[in-house]
């Protein structure tokens, strides 16, 4: 049975059937669940957003999202708004060619290589989207720590500069170090920061831990033993609020681009 | 289809007399990793449990056909195959705990007991038997691991399942939280006492000297 079983053909017949039979149960799985995974992925990033705002106090994280928060599409170069584009997703759209704009060498503060044309951007109200009282403005910002894209959403005060809140909701870095920029603590201390300063330009500053003077409005401490992490935090910041990433949009915002919805 | 005992032995047998972490020490890198809340570790314990049993009949229903030169590889096609569909099914129908556990619901693949109860069990043993092998190895996983969990969420966060237990200190409690019970090495310790005592009471597992 056994010689009979290592025979070269017999071998390539089971060998060759097997992978076809796992291969067909796999893709079946694969595609029969993606509908139901992409909604789960919207919903985790719709709570992500709610997150950062302050606005997620349990219940249906739909319905509170539907409620409070608008979501905008923005020309970087521009910092207009736009119609969405067809197809759009973003985390495609940051590495399609078509899509999505080079970065030189120079340009490219976070290490990412490539940034999409059109960024989304989240308008939160508090008090209902019917108000029209805008309370905060949500950013997409991501950039490469020591290991991995840090991808998180920032929250800014109407005013553009204000820091309101950070959530980094997507990285791999070292647990326990570079992996507590999740840390609700660290990221507290952005809190009430002004990501730029009053010329216009990126300003937050990621210092070593325990040299950022708690009356700088730009200064917050790095991660203790995660030194590359916290250098990623501070090139992610200043590359999207600088002229390659969301400044051309917050220099409109300064000039009331929101007032009127 | 074997007796009722040898279903006995087979099915419970892992859990305490012939246990997968306890005795054989297979397994213990996922124990360390996603022990730290018992959800987690409960979704854990029934990812492993399916892909044991199920990766135990399969290979044990073509077990007559497989040729012993590419035997590893085989099981391991099959593994990875089940693997990858109990993770899609994780990201479809439990998305959060998916994202928790991540990388370690694909490592299942890896984990020494299901590779070890498809050689040593499956490849000689009748589809039904094998399944039931799988469940009863994926039991004494699960005894383990939610030991552990129970402990390191308890000590460490003064939860179980989540619902507060131990009043925290920050929250006005009084409990202050063993940080240590959160970091991987405390499943070390754990897993250790696990031992230690289970082989108090059955001598028979104590290594000879």
């Amino acid at each position: 049975m056994s010689s009979n079983n290592d025979s070269i053909s017999k071998t390539l017949i089971v060998v060759i059937s097997l992978c076809l039979v796992c291969a067909v149960i796999v893709s079946t799985a694969a595609v029969q669940l993606r509908p139901q995974q992409t909604a789960n992925k919207l919903l985790d990033s719709q709570k992500n957003v709610l997150a950062v705002t302050g606005l997620l106090s349990g219940g249906n994280v739909a319905q509170l999202y539907s409620k409070h928060i608008v979501e905008r599409f923005v020309d970087l170069d521009s910092g207009e708004f736009v119609e969405k584009p067809a197809n759009y997703d973003y985390r495609k759209f940051m590495k399609d060619p078509k899509e999505s704009t080079r970065l030189s060498g120079e340009e490219d503060l976070a290490s990412i290589k490539s940034r999409a044309n059109v960024a989304p951007v989240y308008l939160a109200y508090a008090n209902g989207v019917e108000s029209g009282e805008l309370t905060s403005i949500v950013l997409p910002i991501h950039g490469y720590g020591l290991w991995s894209t840090m991808h998180a959403f920032l929250a800014l005060a109407p005013d553009g500069a204000t820091i309101q809140g950070l959530n980094y909701y997507e990285q791999g870095e070292t647990a326990g170090l570079g992996g507590e920029v999740q840390n609700p603590n660290w990221v507290k201390q952005f809190e009430g920061k002004k990501l730029l300063d009053a010329a216009g330009a990126p300003a937050i500053k990621v210092r070593k831990p325990g040299n950022a003077s708690p009356d700088s409005s730009y200064e917050v401490d790095g991660l203790s033993g995660a030194t590359l992490t916290a250098n990623g935090v501070q090139n992610t910041f200043d590359f999207w609020a600088g002229s390659k990433g969301f400044a051309p949009f917050l220099a409109k915002v300064r000039d009331g681009a929101l007032n009127n919805g | 289809m074997a007796n009722a005992k040898e279903i006995k032995t087979v099915l419970f047998g892992p859990v305490f007399a012939n246990n997968p972490i306890a005795l054989q020490v297979l397994g213990i890198c996922s124990a360390l990793a996603v022990t730290t809340k018992m959800d987690k570790a409960l979704v854990m314990c029934i990812a492993l449990t399916l892909v044991t049993a199920f990766s135990n009949f399969f290979i044990s229903l073509i077990r007559n056909h497989i040729p012993s030169s590419v035997r590893i590889i085989v099981q391991m096609t099959i593994i990875a195959s089940l693997v990858i569909v109990v993770d899609q099914l994780l990201k479809a129908f439990a998305y959060d705990v998916a994202k928790e556990l991540s990388v370690f619901v694909g490592l299942i693949i890896t984990n020494c007991i299901v590779m070890g109860r498809a050689e040593a069990f499956a490849m000689k043993s009748k589809p039904g038997i094998s399944f039931l092998d799988g469940i009863g190895n994926g039991l004494g996983y699960s005894v383990v691991l939610m030991t552990v969990a129970f402990i390191r969420e308890l000590g460490g966060s003064g939860t179980v399942f989540g619902v507060e237990i131990l009043p925290l200190v920050k929250d006005g409690g009084w409990y202050q939280p063993m940080g240590l019970l959160l970091m991987p090495p405390s499943a070390f310790i754990i897993i250790a006492a696990f031992i230690w005592i289970l082989r108090t009471f059955r001598t028979e597992q104590v290594e000879k000297a």
